[in-house]
Parts: structure tokens; sequence; C-alpha cells
């Protein structure tokens, strides 16, 4: 198997992987990262998604020979659950999670929006979130969530 | 908050010293936290006996057990909310260990709304019959009777001199309970309640926002292998041909895995087992066929019934509607529709020596004991299965199946074996929700008053008991060549009476004796479909007597609990009582207008209604529900942001199963197989909701995770009619349908 080097989380990381492997499953099964999860494998719904150079990116669809010099984050980057970041504290303190399979997801997508809009109104919210799917029910204290985190960051 | 740090981890168990075997590994020592798969010795399971429910450790912690689990809505917090009230411990002292087969007992599977009422009550005996074991304790070592003792903290002291006192851990020393549990143990009085009842911030959140949570799709082991399972896009369809040849040259390749029908693929590397998979070639024979989904429930009306129960009768409803001067009819169905969980249900399984241990996010972990003895072949007290949370399921998705799935390839290669599913895999051949059709009348008499009601409802013959094992029809059993009766449907016939005071009433089920698909429960079973057909036809019955619909509702209920949700209900969502429809109704492209529904669970337990407010485009038909008030009355309320959580969820997700979801099928096969052919509700869709929760304290603490969605379709199909004229008596209530039903009434 070929060897890739990439940069996670502000890492160098160096993983054996065929060139066509997703970037989620190097990042899962490789490199053990739990955060992003597979969902569809299609890019429908969302929940495998990380920043690549800072930009919300599905990486289930993402080979990994695609990502030399690029660097990724996963939702373990942003923070930990002793020293959550503050988009994550605002999960935590709307409690904005049921079986919370989706939050990962939602997490990089609304991190990577905060970033280019820090004050966006809860319909720019819900747009950014339109194609990131959550089938427990939890929008509206997500996007809660998102609202807390813009007036605190 | 931050992360709590008394629940299940590694690092907090081996601190403990109570992991007997800890089998997590990493590549790359630098990682951070992996996978700790865990296994902690066996201990007592019997459900009558304290230790099997509490260990109390030396150092002051306690570990509570219960064979129910949290599949994402927060039991894990709530129980552990009542077994510290009960207990009189610190919440923070708790650790959960919940759903594994060898450490919890069998409080039978997690649903039906009972977790917390059945599965919470026996275990605040359980700690009822600790406590005053322990206080017991403590007077004999403090010399002063039982009466004198007051215990807070998990310190028993002399009420009159406090310095007098002694800690549960020291009256323990580590040592077991060994006593039955009392099932008339005294309980605590609401009154002094001071965990139950507030808000504890759930204990699993910190680590799934920051991606350390396991997940059952997270868990890894030393040696684990990945695999695929190949099967037919068409239904009953068996192998004729195999080919692998391709598949073997994919990288990471070890074997192809067959059992009769069972066909799979195993790789050192998931990628592998996922390219593999695709790159087997198999000949399927013709499959076993589907009914015609044009006029499926003229197809479901037709379908032999194995029995037809009476479950409701008052008076003498069909002499009533007989003699009625005014007869309503109206038929209603509601469509097949699946779990679609967000991630594909995945499982671990290690087969060694013998011993079988199953990773599984199953809802019924118990059960699955024996259900995995039939597909493997091990015997059920060889086999171990230990929950991890899935993806939220609804019900009974594929999270079994996958396990299944998994422990059958394990056993046949004897290695740990990771069985993910793919999309396709969790949306078309988890198990289904039966359809239902509902036939309704009522009449009249010559003053105007609502004198009968008559129901028949068809719905699917379950196959189960409740509290006894299950035995589901498995797809790695019928793969294998073990068919097993095919309804798990739960049951169905619940909430079929209606939730009025008539003088006649008469209240049929049929049961149709085999479902189409592999059917299975759905958030709700029954309850949601069947309160559809009541609240929308109590609706029309409104509207037929030109009274509001609130108030019509009011006029036939006494209940003062059933009354309270609706007035509050009806506050929260400023209801302005009026006959006829929205005075927009009809005007402009898009028409505003309200609607309630009511809804008492089971017609036994929690109280709800649901107040949907819609915006119905009547070019496009687009439906769009803007808010929805929620009252909602459980008796007591263990966590009440855990409870909003919940009730807000079942709204959302209800809103799309009631406009969007429908399963699609051709003849052969099932087309609804991702997230473009069995669409749901987005961001931009959620419409807002307002919670009113009355409180109760010292009643029952009934569930909450499916009273809510039973009353959501009907307060939105009849807010559609407030704001059309139009009656929409199918789910899902697409534009389609809508822009016909709207075209109707012009006409009409």
């Amino acid at each position: 198997m070929p060897k890739y080097t990439l940069n996670v989380n502000g890492k160098r990381r160096s993983v054996d992987a065929d060139a066509d492997t997703p970037l989620l499953y190097v990042l899962r099964d490789n490199l053990e990262l739990n955060g992003p999860k597979f969902g569809c494998g299609m890019g429908q719904c969302g929940a495998c998604t990380v920043h690549v150079n800072g930009e919300a990116t599905r990486s289930c669809l993402l080979p990994v020979s695609s990502l030399a010099g690029k660097s990724v984050t996963t939702l373990e980057g942003l923070g930990s659950s002793t020293i959550p970041s503050k988009l994550q504290q605002a999960f935590i303190d709307e409690q904005a999670v049921q079986c919370g399979y989706c939050c990962s997801g939602m997490i990089m997508t609304s991190a990577a929006l905060l970033k280019k809009n820090p004050k966006p109104s809860e319909a720019q919210i819900k747009e950014a979130l339109a194609g990131n799917l959550c089938r427990c029910g939890t929008h509206q204290r997500i996007c809660n969530a998102v609202k807390r985190a813009a007036t605190t960051i | 908050m931050n992360a709590p740090d008394n629940f299940l981890s590694r690092r907090k168990l081996l601190q403990a010293g109570a992991a007997a075997l800890v089998v997590g590994f990493s590549a790359d020592a630098t990682l951070a936290k992996t996978a700790a798969p865990l296994l902690s010795p066996a201990k007592s399971v019997a459900k009558d006996v304290v230790d099997s429910f509490l260990v109390m450790h030396a150092d002051g912690k306690v570990t509570v057990y219960v064979g129910k689990v949290d599949l994402g809505t927060g039991t894990k917090t709530a129980l552990a909310q009542i077994a510290a009230e009960e207990l009189d411990v610190p919440f923070n002292s708790i650790t959960m260990v919940m759903g594994d087969t060898a450490t919890t007992p069998d409080q039978w599977l997690t649903g039906a709304n009972i977790t917390i009422a059945q599965g919470g009550g026996e275990l605040r005996r359980a700690c009822a019959t600790a406590r005053a074991a322990l206080v017991a304790r403590a007077a004999q070592r403090l010399g002063v009777p039982a009466a004198d003792l007051a215990v807070s903290g998990g310190v028993v002291r002399v009420k009159a001199d406090p310095s007098k006192s002694v800690s549960y851990s020291q009256l323990m020393q580590g040592g077991a309970f060994d006593l039955k549990v009392d099932p008339k143990a005294a309980l605590k009085p609401a009154a002094e309640y001071k965990v139950v009842g507030t808000s504890v911030p759930r204990v699993d959140i910190p680590e799934k926002v920051s991606g350390e949570f396991i997940y059952a799709h997270d868990f890894r082991m030393p040696g684990m292998l990945h695999a695929r399972v190949v099967r037919s896009d068409d239904l009953g369809a068996t192998i004729v041909s195999v080919d692998d040849s391709a598949a073997r040259k994919v990288s990471g390749f070890v074997r192809t895995v067959r059992k009769d029908n069972f066909l799979a693929v195993v790789s050192r590397t998931e990628w592998g087992a996922v390219k593999a998979a695709r790159a087997l070639k198999v000949q399927w024979s013709k499959g076993t066929g589907l009914p015609d989904q044009a006029s499926v429930f003229d197809y479901w009306r037709k379908q032999p019934i194995a029995k037809e129960e009476s479950t409701q009768k008052v008076g003498d409803a069909p002499a009533a509607i007989a003699a009625a001067p005014r007869k309503i009819k109206a038929s209603y169905e509601f469509a097949v529709q699946t779990h679609a969980s967000l991630g594909p249900s995945c499982s671990v399984a290690d087969y060694q020596g013998g011993k079988l241990v199953v990773w599984s996010a199953s809802q019924a972990t118990h059960s699955m004991q024996t259900e995995l003895a039939g597909v493997t072949g091990v015997k059920a007290e060889d086999i171990r299965v230990v929950y991890l949370d899935g993806s939220g399921c609804y019900g009974r998705n594929g999270h079994e199946d996958a396990s299944a799935d998994a422990a059958l390839i394990s056993v046949m290669i004897g290695k740990p074996v990771r069985v993910q599913w793919m999309r396709a895999d969790e949306t078309a051949r988890a198990p289904k929700s039966p359809p239902r059709a509902i036939d309704m009348e009522a009449g009249f008499d010559a003053n105007g008053k609502l004198v009968a009601w008559s129901a028949d409802f068809h719905i699917a013959l379950n196959h189960i008991a409740a509290f006894k094992p299950l035995d589901f029809p498995l797809l790695a059993a019928t793969d294998i060549g073990q068919p097993k009766p095919g309804n798990w449907v739960g049951f169905l016939f619940q909430n079929s009476a209606a939730p009025y005071q008539l003088p006649n009433i008469r209240v049929n089920t049929r049961h149709v004796a085999q479902a189409f698909f592999r059917s299975a429960h759905l958030r709700s079973p029954g309850r949601i479909e069947n309160s559809f057909a009541n609240e929308s036809f109590m609706d029309e019955l409104a509207a037929e007597a030109k009274v509001d619909p609130a108030e019509f509702r009011l006029q036939h209920m006494s209940d003062p609990r059933a009354v309270a949700v609706m007035r509050g209900a009806m506050k929260l969502a400023n209801w302005q009582s009026r006959a006829g429809l929205s005075p927009d109704a009809g005007k402009g492209t898009v028409s505003k207008g309200r609607g309630i529904s009511y809804v008492r669970y089971n017609n036994a337990t929690t109280y709800v209604a649901a107040i949907a407010e819609v915006e119905v485009n009547r070019q496009t038909g687009k439906v769009l529900v803007t808010r929805v008030c929620v009252s909602h009355d459980c008796g007591q309320i263990v966590n009440p942001d855990g409870l909003a959580n919940q009730i807000e969820g079942g709204v959302i997700q209800t809103v799309s199963r009631t406009l969007m979801e429908e399963v699609n099928w051709d003849r052969n096969k099932v087309t609804s197989v991702d997230w473009v052919s069995y669409p749901i509700l987005r961001f931009p869709d959620a419409p807002k909701v307002e919670v009113d929760m009355i409180n109760r304290p010292g009643e029952v603490a009934w569930g909450a995770g499916e009273p809510t969605p039973t009353a959501i379709p009907a307060a939105i199909a009849n807010a559609i009619y407030d704001a059309t004229g139009a009656r929409l008596r199918s789910i899902p209530i697409t534009p389609e349908k809508v822009k016909a039903a709207i075209a109707t009434v012009r006409t009409a």
C-alpha cells in the first residue's frame, strides 16, 4: 500500500492506504479519530464533515491521494471534553444532542460558517446546515447552540 | 459543565480497579483516546437481587447496572438521577453500566415508552431496598433506632447529633448486599427530591461533542477484520452463483464467507471490504415479489386477517349510527416508513474458545443472546452482548441485524469482525413499519349531538408478547434458512380506542396475518397511526358540528389532566376559539392555519396536546410547519431539560414523517435506498417548538419519547384543513396530495 503524509489537527501523520481510500476511512481507521462519522458515503448527509484548509468538506468522498499539502481538521481538532472550544461548549450548554451521531458534522459545518460569518442570522444558520441531516430532530437546539456560540466567540 | 469523570471510561475503570480485561489498543501510542473495549467480570444479573443493580465501592463510588440502554434519549442521566435520589448519594458518585448481558439485569427491551416507568421503577425499588438495609446497618453500628437517622450524600447521621455518622462505604466495606429486592420498600416522598426533577446536564454530551465518545461504530479491538455483507436488492432472491475473482484482487482481501444465502467479504481494511463487496459478482434468483405500491392500501385491506379484536365497546354504535340522521365517514392511511438512522448499523463480534462477545447498539441486548444463538449455533449462555450507543434507532432498525451478521461471520472465521452496514442496507433492508388503513364512521342525533363512533383499524399482526424474548426474522437467520414469524411490530392496537366520552363506541382492530415487508416497530408504533385517524376524524366531526375543534374536544372529555394539557397548549399557542376555517383560508397564494390534536398515550399514561401552525402554498402544495406548541403531562418529571429535548425532537422528527416520509418500492425491491430516495426534513423547514411541561410530583414518571410524536400528524393535517378547507387523510402529506385535495375543495 502506498504511504501518504497528511496534516491532521496540526500534526503530520503518515498512513498506509490505497490511493482511492476516502479520507473518512483514513481518519477513522488509520488514525482512530472517531469524530467524523460514516452516514452515507455519498456526500448526502454531512456526518463525515471535516475541514480541509478551513473549508467544511465531506470526507467520505475525498480520496486520500488528493490531500497532499492540505491541512485537515476534525472535531477532535477543535477541543476536548475537558477543554471544549466555544462552539462545543455552546452545544453542551444548549444540550444540543440526542443520539449525537450527526453532531460532529453539525459542529464542523457551523465552525466553518462562524469563521466566515461570525454573526449569522437564524436563517443563515439554517441555510448553512441545510446539507447536514439530523434524524433525532435536534434542529432547534443545534441552531440555538450556533447562535449562542456566535454571541460568545 | 466539564466532562463528568464519573461515567464509564477506560481510565476511570482502571483507576477503580474494576476492569478485569482491557483489550483496547492503538497502533500509534501517541494517538488520543481510542476505542476502549472493556469486559468487566460477570456478576449477578437476577432481576430480584439488589446486587444485580448496584455495586458500592470502597471509595464511595456507586456503579449502577441497568438492562435498559440510552438510545440517545438521555436515560443514562435520568436513571442515574433516580438512583442517586433513592439512595441518597451524590449524583457524581454514580457510574452507569447499561445493557451488558453479563453484568446488568434483563429489564426487557428499551422501548415502548417504559424505560423510566418500568426500568426506572425497578431500579428505584432496588435502591430503596439498599438504602433501607444501609440505614438498618447504620442503626446497629451507631446504636440508635433507624428512625433517628438521616441520610445525605451517602452518609448516615444521627439526627440529634450529626457528628455521629457512618458512610455507606464504611458500612459496605466494598462488600455485597446479598439481598432480594423488596417490592414494597419504602420509596422516598417526592417532597424530599433534590436530584429528580432537576435539569442535570446529560453525562454523555461532553464526550459526544468532542469525538471522544465510543459509539458501536467506533469500537475496535486487536486483530479485528472488516466485513461487508452482500445481499440481493430483490426481496427473497437466493444465490445462484458467486464469482469472487475480482474481489480477491482488492487489497486487504482476506476471504469470502458464505453460508446458504448469507454472503460476505472479509478484509483487513474497511475500504478494502467496501471495494471487495462491490467487486463480488453474484447471480441472484428471481425474488418473491411485492404488491403494487399504487394500490397498496386496497391490497392491505384485502389481506387475510389472523384475528379481529374489539378494543372498545360502549353502548351500541352500529345501531346508533344506523338510526342517526346525520352520518360522517372517512378513511385514513399511513404509509410504510422506516427508521432511517443517520448512521447505518454497525457491530463488532469476537468468537474465541466457544464464547461469543458482541458489541451492539441493540435496544434488546438480553434478548439478542437467544436470537444470536439461533443464528450462530453458539449456546445463549456462551454469548455476551455488550451495549454501545449507536446512531439513534427509534425502534428496531438494523442494529440487531448487523450484530447477527457480525456474530455469524466471527463464528465462521474465528476472528473478531466489524460489520458496518452501508446506507442502502439501513434505508432499504432494515425492518419497516407496516402500512395502516383505518375506516371511521360517526353519527349525530337530530339535535346535532355526536352520539356514535365506529372504527376499524387494519393493522399488522404482532408476533411478540410483552416481557418475553424476541424471535425476530433477522436477515442472517433468513439467509441461512431459519424462517421466523414475520412481524415484530409492537402493540399496534394501542390508541385505537376513542379518547372521548361518547354514548356509543365500537372500535375493532383487524390484524393482517403477514406484512409484505419484514416489519418492526417504529417510534410510537400503532399509537401514531391510530391517533392520526382518531384525531383527524374528531376534527372532521367538530367541523361538521360547526364548533371550534379545541372546544369540541373539551366538550367530550372530563379527565382534569386531559383538560389541563388542552388548556396548556391553547394558552401557549394563544388559541382563539372559532368555528369554521381560518379567516385566511383560500386567500392569496399562501394560507395560514392552525390545528390541534390530543392524545393520551396508550389511553392510559402520558397526556399530550399539540397545536401546529402551518403555511400552505396553494399553488405548489408545499406545507411549511412554522410552529408547534406542545403541552405535556407525563407525571413526575425526572429531568425537565431532558424532557423538553425529547418533546422537541419528537415534534421535528414527526413533522418529517408527516410531510415527507414514505418507503417506495417496485414489484421486486425497495427503491428507497438513500437520502435522495428517502428524504427527511432539513433545517430550513424545521418548525419552532414551544413546550409546556406539567409536572406532577409524586405521580408515576411515565415515558416521554413516544407520546409527543403520536399527536403531531393529526395536528398538522387539521392545520392544513384550517388553512385551506382540504382534508388530508393520507400520510405522508405530500405537495401532490395537498394540491389534489385543494382542487377537490375548489370544485366542491
